[in-house]
């Protein structure tokens, strides 16, 4: 072996490997955060006008459908080989899991609480906002853990549209100087950086619903 | 006040038919039935939580419906069956939620939440917890609290206490007779258990299948008067027991006589021993009721073993529906009276308990 170890990232990506880490955070980040805060008006909307949610949900489910490559692809006519061409998929797929979360879960209220609600006056807005959203707080975690996670593995697809794809780049690496070590080095960093931020998002979560800790922790 | 209201859903059933109730200011009025008898759509038009078909509610001679929905919501408490409280507010901040909506101060409406908890028999350490960590009952103490947080004139309570056991439900009854003997708030109150009307309503509805009212009176008057079959039928077969209980102890007379001391001599049980009953009650050193003896096993120096009097009643303070019961249940069908420091102050024979019973429904008649 005369090409160095584990970590050493061939001269080609320009970078370290603690670089394409931060890259690959980077580009798995902005399109969950994107995702919630586009997704929260959506279904307060869904919640408040109920025959909306269907067909925002089928609408979002033909995107996921769609190949995330064929997607990249189609974007770099506009956005060329950036970052935005990788982070605007992976901000639509973090929609299809986002949204019905939410929804889901403020929906899952209890028709006594619901009810108490109401009738101590709250408006609908309020209820939505100091009711329904904090009580679907564990819910909508459990989607943004889903989110996170597949958007990280899909992160290392960006390499194909011209090494965008961060600790994915070693992937081509490793077959253009027939080096599978770099391959290795690819699949258990981006493992480790997904149990890694799995693990924050759970305790984050325990951390914003001490009320939930019982239910949670079966 | 409950003016001729109507409930019509657009499938063609009527929830309430031609309704009206004359609500009394400052007490508890029950509406009790049957399920589907209308009684929790009737409570949800009070605060339009569902609204009436045709028919006006009152409220101080105004129509419920001039007022903006949601003021008139945070001016009356609500109380429901499984409390509805908010799993993710701590016990101090569900209680402060109405007073919060009203724009009060954080701090003075968490001051008031804790004065609150006290109130309803909440002992101080639960404030900061979250609801999951409460059994049924302290539940609905939080959510009886919380719907009296902002000193509401009207309370609605629908079936509260039905979903906790028996021996909590008594307790939270207890309670909330005496959170309203302090604050003397106008409750309605829903309930399909006509003991629960009976114990705590001031004025009892009883509705009947489709919203159609079967009764209105008094508790005392709905048990010696039913209007109809239905009304009776609901009241069950021990009706004339119960009433018992709208009856004091006061005209009770009772036999001083047969009551020793433990450390009495054969001659004092001698002169105690009455010639309706071979027995005598023995106290203790304070006075208080110990159990039966057989006289002349005591006063011939026998062992003194004691038949156990099942229980006392306290002269003026209990029902001769307890008096009755304590005759009944007594091994020598005698009642032991007490005074309210627990001393035996007389004995009723179940003969002397049911003269008591006659007189008394002989001045309710005349009444």
């Amino acid at each position: 072996m005369s090409h160095g170890g584990f970590f050493e990232v061939p001269s080609d990506l320009q970078n370290t490997w603690w670089g394409l880490v931060g890259w690959q955070l980077q580009l798995t980040l902005v399109p969950v955060l994107c995702g919630l805060v586009i997704a929260l008006p959506i279904a307060l909307f869904c919640r408040r006008f109920g025959w909306i949610y269907p067909p925002v949900l089928g609408v979002s489910t033909v995107f996921y459908a769609v190949p995330s490559l064929a997607l990249f692809v189609f974007l770099i006519d506009w956005f060329g080989e950036s970052d935005l061409t990788v982070e605007i998929p992976l901000t639509l797929y973090t929609l299809v899991v986002l949204v019905p979360a939410i929804v889901d879960g403020m929906r899952s209220v209890s028709e006594d609480t619901r009810a108490a609600a109401e009738a101590m006056g709250f408006g609908t807005l309020r209820r939505y906002f100091q009711v329904e959203l904090p009580i679907a707080v564990p819910a909508v975690f459990a989607g943004l853990r889903v989110a996170t996670v597949s958007s990280v593995s899909l992160v290392s697809v960006g390499m194909l549209i011209g090494n965008e794809g961060a600790l994915g780049n070693l992937l081509s690496d490793a077959l253009n100087y027939h080096r599978p070590l770099l391959a290795w080095d690819a699949v258990l960093s981006i493992a480790v950086i997904g149990v890694l931020l799995d693990t924050l998002l759970v305790l984050a979560r325990r951390l914003l619903t001490p009320w939930a800790r019982k239910a949670t922790a079966k | 006040m409950i003016d001729a209201v109507t409930k019509r859903y657009p499938d063609g059933t009527t929830a309430v038919d031609r309704l009206t109730l004359e609500i009394p200011d400052g007490s508890i009025t029950v509406l009790v039935g049957p399920s589907g008898c209308g009684k929790t759509t009737t409570l949800r038009m009070i605060n339009r939580m569902v609204e009436p078909t045709e028919g006006r509610i009152l409220l101080d001679g105004r129509d419920v419906r001039e007022a903006p929905v949601n003021a008139l919501r945070r001016s009356m408490g609500y109380v429901i069956q499984h409390a509805g409280l908010f799993p993710h507010r701590s016990v101090v901040d569900n209680i402060a939620t109405v007073p919060r909506l009203l724009g009060w101060d954080k701090n003075k409406a968490r001051d008031r939440a804790r004065e609150l908890m006290e109130r309803v028999g909440l002992d101080a350490s639960f404030a900061k917890r979250y609801p999951y960590q409460l059994s049924g009952g302290q539940q609905q103490r939080v959510g009886v609290a919380r719907a009296l947080a902002a000193d509401p004139p009207v309370l609605l309570m629908d079936e509260p206490f039905s979903a906790v056991d028996p021996i909590v439900r008594k307790g939270l009854q207890d309670e909330l007779l005496r959170i309203q003997a302090d604050l003397g708030k106008t409750v309605v109150f829903v309930t399909h258990d006509i003991d629960e009307a009976i114990k705590l309503g001031d004025m009892v509805a009883v509705l009947r299948e489709g919203g159609r009212l079967a009764q209105y009176a008094p508790p005392a008057q709905l048990l010696s008067a039913p209007a109809d079959a239905f009304v009776e039928d609901f009241l069950g077969v021990d009706r004339g027991i119960r009433h018992l209980s709208f009856f004091g102890t006061e005209g009770l007379e009772l036999s001083t006589e047969p009551i020793v001391a433990e450390d009495a001599t054969a001659e004092q049980v001698r002169a105690a021993t009455l010639a309706e009953t071979p027995f005598v009650l023995v106290t203790d050193a304070e006075g208080r009721p110990r159990g039966w003896a057989d006289a002349l096993d005591l006063a011939t120096g026998g062992a003194g073993e004691l038949l156990p009097y099942g229980h006392a009643f306290t002269i003026g303070r209990d029902s001769l529906r307890a008096a009755l019961d304590s005759a009944v249940l007594s091994p020598t069908g005698w009642a032991v009276a007490v005074d309210e420091q627990g001393r035996a102050v007389g004995v009723a024979a179940q003969e002397a308990v049911a003269a008591a019973i006659r007189s008394a429904h002989t001045a309710d008649v005349l009444r």
